[in-house]
């Protein structure tokens, strides 16, 4: 997979009436995570829904590694979503559903090997919750409900890694845990895309930032973008975010 | 003493009746383990009822009742995958609207009808100990088509009725899944309707499921647990009615409601919720 991992034209996504996305350009190099910001309905999960094939674009397109998302081989992409909308009384072990990232590349007959189960382990520990691979999932705090699901990305083994909010509502440790996951990955040549409420930090996240409203706002090195004023643009929208607010005005923006 | 006890085996019909109970129980409890977990209980009457519309049309054509049978639940099936994923209605709703519209149209049909002789209490109720050689052989056929299937697919239900969304973002054909479960599913309820009948075969499917969700947090043991369980009050429950003089059919079912409250207390008690004063 030479291509560009993530290329977006002129992207239109529309629920019912209501336009999500209109008129994205966007790409994403290889070995790079881009961090996505704007206001809460900004389109910033409708733009990660669409890059996974969740989502048929409206109009426009959508490619990832120079295909359709559904054209991709199984295993392709993973995403974790912000909110996981599953039952937590599933009959499932952490390590069981860690263990599900490797269902997509297994064949119909295949075996899960000891391949599969070492990767399981390594993706367990690259989140620090190996010791807790026999508890049921329901037995977990939120955070460490997080790190499974990122662990299970993980074990997918994937070409390009969709994260939506996984830091909202997480404790400290958890959130310095996904950091160092992720710039590790990044290190390693995974393209990731991340959408995040968290602007003061996203320089020491993000090799790229966007910011995302219903359009393309900016684009850019994270510090550029923050310091450039982009968010004057969608300020009124900002009431809905206090934090936002109190993140923006120490770099002057109003 | 002991004649007595082995007396029910000593009947041909018997015995063609404990191998029905046996591949049926499993096979329903087996399937159940996604019926329970995907919240799906609603299928079971959904569909048994449905092909009542099968019956009335094969008694008109002349067809095998249970090939009808089959055709109508298939296809009610798959149309309640393709109403649910299209018409952006919940399948629950789904189920609804379309096995009452089935089972409307067996009734109509029948109510036009003039001389309609044929005795329906086997069909509604079951009757395990009519079934003939050649339904075993259809139940076994039918039978080992949906465990291999099963088999097949496992780790994609499993991801996917867990968590849909994200398996079908990492490459799972979710909504192929979701066709082939519901046509599984079709397949095992009218294998069953000659054992307990339309009106009852839901038990079959739900209850030895839900027994086994008390008893363990694992999904391999569940299905596990829940086939066996299945079998067990199927067997257990035809052997019972022969010496209570029972419909064999509620036997069944009421001996899986009692396993199920049974498997509940033994579930609270080792969750240490019921402490003894």
């Amino acid at each position: 997979m030479n291509a560009t991992p993530v290329v977006a034209r002129d992207l239109t996504v529309r629920y019912d009436w209501h336009v999500a996305l209109a008129g994205v350009d966007l790409s994403l190099e290889a070995g790079g995570a881009l961090g996505i910001v704007g206001p809460n309905g900004s389109g910033k999960s409708t733009l990660l829904k669409t890059v996974a094939g969740l989502l048929a674009p409206s109009q426009g397109t959508i490619e990832v590694f120079g295909r359709r998302p559904k054209a991709l081989a199984p295993g392709s992409i993973a995403y974790v979503p912000q909110v996981e909308a599953v039952d937590f009384d599933f009959p499932a072990s952490v390590w069981d559903v860690v263990a599900m990232g490797r269902f997509p590349r297994l064949g119909l007959l295949q075996r899960f090997s000891s391949h599969d189960r070492a990767v399981v382990q390594r993706s367990l520990d690259a989140l620090n919750i190996g010791a807790l691979a026999s508890r049921h999932i329901s037995e977990l705090s939120g955070g460490q409900q997080q790190r499974a699901f990122v662990a299970r990305a993980l074990a997918q083994e994937p070409q390009l890694l969709l994260l939506d909010e996984p830091t909202t509502g997480v404790d400290a440790a958890t959130e310095e845990a996904l950091r160092v996951v992720v710039r590790e990955l990044v290190a390693n040549g995974m393209p990731i895309m991340m959408t995040t409420h968290d602007l003061e930090r996203a320089p020491e996240w993000f090799d790229k930032l966007i910011v995302v409203d219903r359009r393309v706002l900016a684009y850019g090195d994270p510090q550029e973008v923050l310091a450039s004023g982009a968010y004057a643009g969608i300020r009124e929208h900002t009431h809905t975010h206090g934090h936002l607010r109190a993140d923006l005005q120490p770099k002057g923006l109003q | 003493m002991i004649d007595a006890l082995l007396a029910p085996f000593s009947l041909d019909f018997m015995v063609r009746g404990f191998i029905a109970a046996l591949v049926v129980g499993a096979l329903c409890a087996a399937m159940g383990t996604y019926v329970v977990l995907r919240k799906l209980s609603f299928i079971g009457d959904g569909l048994s009822h449905a092909s009542f519309a099968g019956i009335v049309i094969a008694y008109i054509k002349g067809m095998d009742f249970y090939l009808g049978a089959a055709i109508v639940a298939v296809v009610t099936a798959l149309g309640i995958g393709y109403v649910h994923r299209k018409g952006r209605v919940s399948l629950d709703t789904t189920i609804g609207v379309l096995f009452t519209g089935m089972f409307a149209l067996g009734v109509f049909m029948m109510s036009r009808l003039k001389n309609y002789s044929v005795d329906l209490q086997d069909y509604l109720f079951g009757n395990i100990l009519g079934v003939s050689q050649k339904d075993i052989v259809l139940i076994v056929v039918l039978a080992a088509l949906v465990v291999v299937t099963l088999a097949l697919c496992y780790r994609s239900f499993m991801y996917a009725s867990f968590d849909p969304v994200v398996a079908e973002a990492s490459g799972i054909p979710t909504a192929a899944l979701d066709y082939i479960l519901l046509v599984l599913l079709a397949l095992t309820i009218i294998v069953s309707i000659s054992a307990v009948g339309i009106i009852l075969v839901a038990a079959l499917l739900v209850t030895p499921a839900a027994a086994a969700f008390q008893l363990t947090r694992r999904f391999a043991r569940m299905m596990a647990l829940s086939a066996v369980l299945g079998s067990l009050c199927a067997v257990g429950g035809l052997y019972l009615s022969y010496y209570l003089n029972a419909a064999s059919g509620a036997t069944i079912v009421l001996l899986a409601t009692l396993m199920f409250f049974a498997a509940m207390a033994i579930g609270r008690l080792r969750r240490g919720r019921l402490v003894p004063r």
